[in-house]
């Protein structure tokens, strides 16, 4: 992973058979992961591969570079599209979709990475956790490297702290009924299309009474984050483009008010280059009407009311609270607790660990990253002090995190 | 983190487990998200839960309508 990329250029221009395993919880190293990375095998999903088509994706480029151009000389500055969404993150800078668009349309990335929006004083009590004796600690493995205040879940490890990388919160419900004289704490990170399916397992934990298994949960809400972002005097965008998956859990209608509100066109689209151009394509034609909607152009994964059997899981099992974000601060109701019902499984309250005092890393701007102010390569350590076999922040550490994928694919 | 996959349904026990083929290989998966799920869907996998039966129609109306786009547009391919 720490080996620089060119951007693949070649997925916009002829389909990638790159695999599509591009970090936690799709770990190709994590307990029980699929592996994926059998280029033939790929090559069988006709849907996908019409998704990848250069044919259409260099007509759909063409079409955007029609729109951008009457659009720039009326607002006399690139047309500013922000993603928020690590895999969105990822797709783009592998397809290498910012060297073949208009130079006037700039794509930004936003609060996407549930890693890197994890805030330091949580990293903190994950990793107290590991200090409680008779654990095991299961994480997806983009969280390992993470650094918190002074270590990190992989320096625990190597210290001998029995720390697993899961592949599912199934798989950590697994180790329970392997080790019952042990107690699994599962670290529950992750947005709107990650939560669902925590709550499913501490369902099914309850259901058969697992003693043994609790869950510590940061997991954020991405609506609330929109809004923060759209609020913030200082983040200029004109349109969003909003996340797949996690629109397949929410639907179309929790994105409305940023088109109702903020006269903020947004889109929902896929991760191939097609489904991204199309994206693109689909809100520069807003923009020039000056009009504003949520429209969604991954129909084949999103339906327009989401999935609501999940968000009935989550409903059940977690309440609503405030929650700290790296970069944003603190913003209410974007995070999940444990509801009453559930708190037995709730791993901070049945071991209260004693969590070290929250030291911020010295010079990193992991901050203005996420809020799409700051170009990863503008930051004084990106590429220098700061690199993915030595991040300083979490934006480093995430093979989803901006810094990351700029580095990899030589971006700036 | 979000990434989820396509899957094809296999088997379906009880407990709604099923076991399904990625791409050629074989993995168990909780459908508890998607109790609409059919031996033969396809199900978008995230993280050892289906969370979407995926539609191709609408796979194929998404594609139907970008490739008339020049058309549309008024302009030559």
């Amino acid at each position: 992973m720490s080996v620089p990329n060119a951007p693949d250029v070649v997925d916009v221009v002829g389909a990638s058979n790159a695999p599509d395993v591009v970090g936690s919880p799709d770990d190709p190293n994590a307990l029980g992961a699929p592996d994926l990375s059998g280029a033939s095998a790929i090559a069988c999903d006709p849907v996908r591969e019409a998704f990848r088509d250069p044919v259409l994706s260099r007509e759909l480029l063409k079409r955007i570079e029609q729109l951008a151009e009457p659009l720039t000389e009326r607002i006399a500055r690139p047309v500013t599209l922000m993603e928020v969404c690590g895999t969105h993150t990822v797709a783009i800078a592998r397809a290498g979709l910012r060297s073949v668009l208009p130079s006037t349309i700039q794509l930004v990335s936003g609060p996407g990475c549930p890693v890197c929006v994890t805030s330091n004083a949580d990293i903190d009590r994950i990793i107290a956790l590991t200090h409680v004796p008779d654990v095991i600690v299961a994480t997806f493995g983009d969280m390992v490297r993470v650094p918190g205040s002074s270590t990190s879940l992989q320096q625990r490890k190597a210290e001998g702290a029995p720390i697993e990388v899961v592949y599912s919160p199934l798989d950590a419900l697994q180790l329970a009924l392997e080790f019952p004289k042990q107690q699994i704490i599962f670290v529950g990170v992750g947005f709107e299309t990650t939560t669902p399916l925590v709550a499913a397992t501490i369902e099914r934990a309850c259901a058969q009474e697992q003693t043994n298994f609790s869950v510590i949960t940061a997991h954020k809400r991405v609506p609330p984050a929109l809004a923060a972002l759209v609020d913030d005097p200082e983040v200029a965008i004109d349109a969003l483009i909003l996340p797949g998956h996690v629109s397949t859990i929410l639907g179309e209608e929790p994105y409305a008010f940023l088109a109702r509100e903020h006269h903020i066109p947004g889109v929902i689209t896929g991760f191939e280059p097609v489904d991204l151009l199309q994206g693109i394509a689909q809100v520069l034609e807003q923009l020039i009407a000056g009009e504003a909607q949520i429209t969604n152009a991954y129909r084949r994964a999103v339906m327009p009311q989401g999935n609501p059997t999940a968000r009935a899981a989550i409903e059940r099992v977690f309440s609503v609270t405030d929650a700290n974000w790296r970069g944003l601060g603190a913003i209410a109701n974007s995070g999940y607790s444990l509801c009453e019902d559930f708190a037995a499984f709730d791993a901070l309250r049945r071991f209260s660990p004693e969590v070290e005092p929250t030291v911020e890393p010295q010079g990193c701007r992991c901050g203005e990253v996420l809020r799409g102010i700051l170009a990863p390569s503008a930051c004084p350590l990106f590429g220098r002090a700061c690199t993915p076999s030595h991040p300083v922040g979490p934006c480093m550490v995430s093979s989803e995190g901006s810094c990351a994928a700029w580095y990899r694919y030589r971006i700036g | 983190m979000c990434l989820a996959i396509p899957a094809l349904i296999e088997t379906i026990d009880d407990d709604r487990m099923a076991i399904v083929d990625i791409l050629g290989v074989k993995r168990r998966v909780a459908l508890d998200l998607v109790p609409q799920a059919l031996r033969g869907d396809f199900v978008l996998v995230h993280a050892g839960y289906g969370i979407e039966v995926v539609s191709h129609e609408f796979a194929a109306e998404t594609l139907d309508l970008i490739r008339e786009f020049p058309e549309l547009a008024g302009q030559d391919s």
